[in-house]
């Protein structure tokens, strides 16, 4: 069974952004890029299950600037067979990302596409789903445990609640959550092989696809800074500010 | 303008959560005017359109009521919704784990975009959403004809329940033999839901194991407080995944927050940050964690939480 695996650049999860003087977008200039951490849970879950004998294959995808092949290196040099970059300047939102990959999921034809359950810079968590829909495949969202039996996939998810299992009929759609496995890192003999691996570079004309959104970025701001407080120096002196400051026992 | 309101649903009731999405709906036709109707999918579910006939606010309540909808699965969700969207110029759901599943299938199914986790209405078009785990706020703008929205509830008072809506069922029905629900393991609690509750005290990587995590009960108890954790915490084993706060976690904006031994990564603070007053107990007094917080206790947590408890 073929996998294909998303995986978007995004800035690095440690890195505290900064808004643009301007209010006009985050200031990303000469910020440290990253694989998408739910990205990176999906590449080891695709290469766990090639391990298992169940994927045969793992073509890693990124939509993105030039500068994703970074990322699609890191996911050779992790155990993806062949990459496919879809360049591209524009801003991509999720849907855009999903038509892509929807057309992907058409010309490849895999038995399970994996995916983050969100991007760590817009938060959206929406392309899976929309994926699913364009291509109407079942989803397994915030999977923390991802099962291949023959014809079927049970999907363990993290819900408001608890846990849920559901099973799939493949081809499937599956949303990494953060407790689906642990990545591991690249070794460098890998990551000097990774170099040698097919990479096909598309473009959106290439998929027939558009990035054209019609939803616009007024403008980005700062949030509403919190005052740092004060350090108490006892149980009693804590108590008896929050009875009596802060009136909230 | 009209607007459909899918409802949250917790083992067939209606969750808290549904009157903060009306609230949000309530700004949208502010202006000029419009119909709140609320969607209730699901296998058995009078009593929750019952209680969504009461929210205030709220126009009719329409019920889809088969067993094809039965905790309400990704495929025969947005296919139905899709079916209905026809009559209205905004979905809303909550951004709870069912409002993020089953949205985005909505959107992508209309060919629009989805405004995910809306913390205010600037106008019918126009809302604000945290981006980048909430460092930043974003305003954005949604020329769609469709706008497909989910709120987060902790951002929004819900509204009140004096109303009597008519409820009226759906007769639209889909198949659905992709998906099969097998099991669900729901964590019980007599303590209030995380999400809404007054007073939360979370715990985390400090707190060295599961076990350790009763010295959070008997404060617990007597503050009627919910108990979350850090992903450290959930990760470690100490408590399950549902007691996570966090930017991919639960969305908390309690009276009081209360963090214990937790070392204050953005990940986390994007979970708590809209407390009112913040309480850390840490033993380490450069824990980021004391820079939000109103209200810091240097102290080794095995020696404070007794002591808190009992002088409570
Ligand atoms: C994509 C992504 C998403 C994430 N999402 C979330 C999320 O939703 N929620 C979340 O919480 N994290 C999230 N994280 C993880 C986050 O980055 C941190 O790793 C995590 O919050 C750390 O948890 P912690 O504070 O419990 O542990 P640590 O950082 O290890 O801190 C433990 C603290 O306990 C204190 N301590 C230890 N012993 C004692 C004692 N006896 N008494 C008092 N204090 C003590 C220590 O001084 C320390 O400050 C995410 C990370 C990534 C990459
Ligand atoms: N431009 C992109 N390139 C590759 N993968 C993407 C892209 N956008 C979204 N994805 C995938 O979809 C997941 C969810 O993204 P989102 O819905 O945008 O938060 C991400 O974790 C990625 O796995």
């Amino acid at each position: 069974m073929k996998v294909l695996v998303a995986v978007k650049r995004v800035i690095d999860y440690n890195v505290k952004i900064r808004v643009k003087p301007d209010n006009s977008n985050v200031d990303l200039t000469n910020v440290k890029m990253a694989m998408n951490p739910f990205c990176e849970i999906a590449v080891e879950e695709a290469v766990r299950l090639k391990e298992k004998g169940v994927a045969t294959e793992i073509v890693a995808v990124t939509i993105g600037p030039k500068q994703a092949q970074e990322q699609l290196r890191t996911a050779l040099a992790l155990g993806a067979d062949r990459a496919i970059h879809v360049e591209t300047d524009e801003q991509v939102d999720s849907l855009g990302a999903a038509k892509a990959f929807a057309k992907l999921v058409e010309d490849e034809q895999p038995g399970l596409v994996l995916l983050g359950k969100q991007a760590i810079d817009s938060d959206n968590n929406q392309a899976g789903q929309m994926l699913a829909a364009l291509t109407d495949l079942p989803q397994g969202t915030f999977a923390s445990d991802v099962n291949v039996e023959g014809e079927k996939v049970t999907v363990t998810r993290e819900i408001d609640g608890g846990l849920q299992t559901i099973e799939l009929s493949l081809p499937a759609i599956i949303t990494t959550d953060l407790r689906l496995n642990e990545p591991r890192y690249a070794k460098l003999p890998d990551i000097m092989k990774a170099k040698k691996k097919p990479l096909d570079v598309k473009s959106a004309d290439d998929l027939g696809v558009s990035f054209a959104s019609n939803v616009s970025l007024v403008s980005v701001e700062p949030p509403a800074e919190r005052q740092g407080g004060i350090k108490v120096g006892s149980v009693d002196e804590l108590i008896d500010k929050l009875k009596n400051e802060a009136k909230v026992l | 303008m009209s607007i459909l309101v899918l409802a949250d649903l917790h083992e067939g009731q209606l969750a808290g959560a549904t009157a903060s999405v009306v609230a949000a709906a309530q700004q949208i036709i502010k202006d000029s005017g419009g119909d709140i109707d609320v969607l209730i999918a699901g296998d058995n579910v009078h009593a929750a359109a019952e209680a969504a006939a009461k929210l205030d606010g709220v126009s009719k309540v329409r019920v889809a009521d088969n067993a094809v909808y039965a905790h309400q699965l990704a495929e025969p969700m947005g296919k139905l919704l899709a079916e209905l969207a026809g009559d209205y110029t905004h979905v809303l759901a909550s951004a709870s784990t069912t409002g993020k599943n089953v949205m985005p299938r909505l959107a992508a199914l209309k060919d629009v975009s989805q405004i995910s986790d809306i913390i205010s209405v600037e106008s019918a078009d126009t809302f604000k959403r945290p981006i980048y785990a909430g460092n930043a706020i974003a305003t954005v703008k949604s020329d769609d004809a469709l706008k497909v929205i989910t709120v987060r509830p902790s951002a929004y008072d819900g509204v009140a329940e004096s109303g009597g809506a008519p409820v009226e069922a759906v007769d639209v029905v889909v198949e659905n033999s992709q998906s099969t629900f097998i099991n669900e393991a729901l964590a019980k609690s007599d303590r209030p839901e995380l999400a809404g509750a007054k007073v939360v005290i979370s715990g985390g990587r400090g707190m060295g194991n599961g076990e350790n995590f009763k010295l959070l009960d008997g404060i617990a108890d007597k503050l009627g407080a919910a108990i979350g954790a850090s992903r450290a915490a959930v990760d470690a084993g100490f408590v399950p995944n549902d007691m996570q706060v966090g930017q991919t976690g639960k969305i908390v904006a309690p009276d009081l927050y209360i963090a214990v031994g937790i070392s204050g990564a953005i990940q986390h603070l994007a979970g708590m940050k809209d407390a009112k007053v913040i309480v850390a107990i840490n033993k380490d007094e450069e824990a980021p964690i004391f820079q939000v917080a109103d209200y810091g206790l240097v102290a080794d947590l095995f020696e404070a939480l007794p002591e808190f408890e009992q002088k409570l």
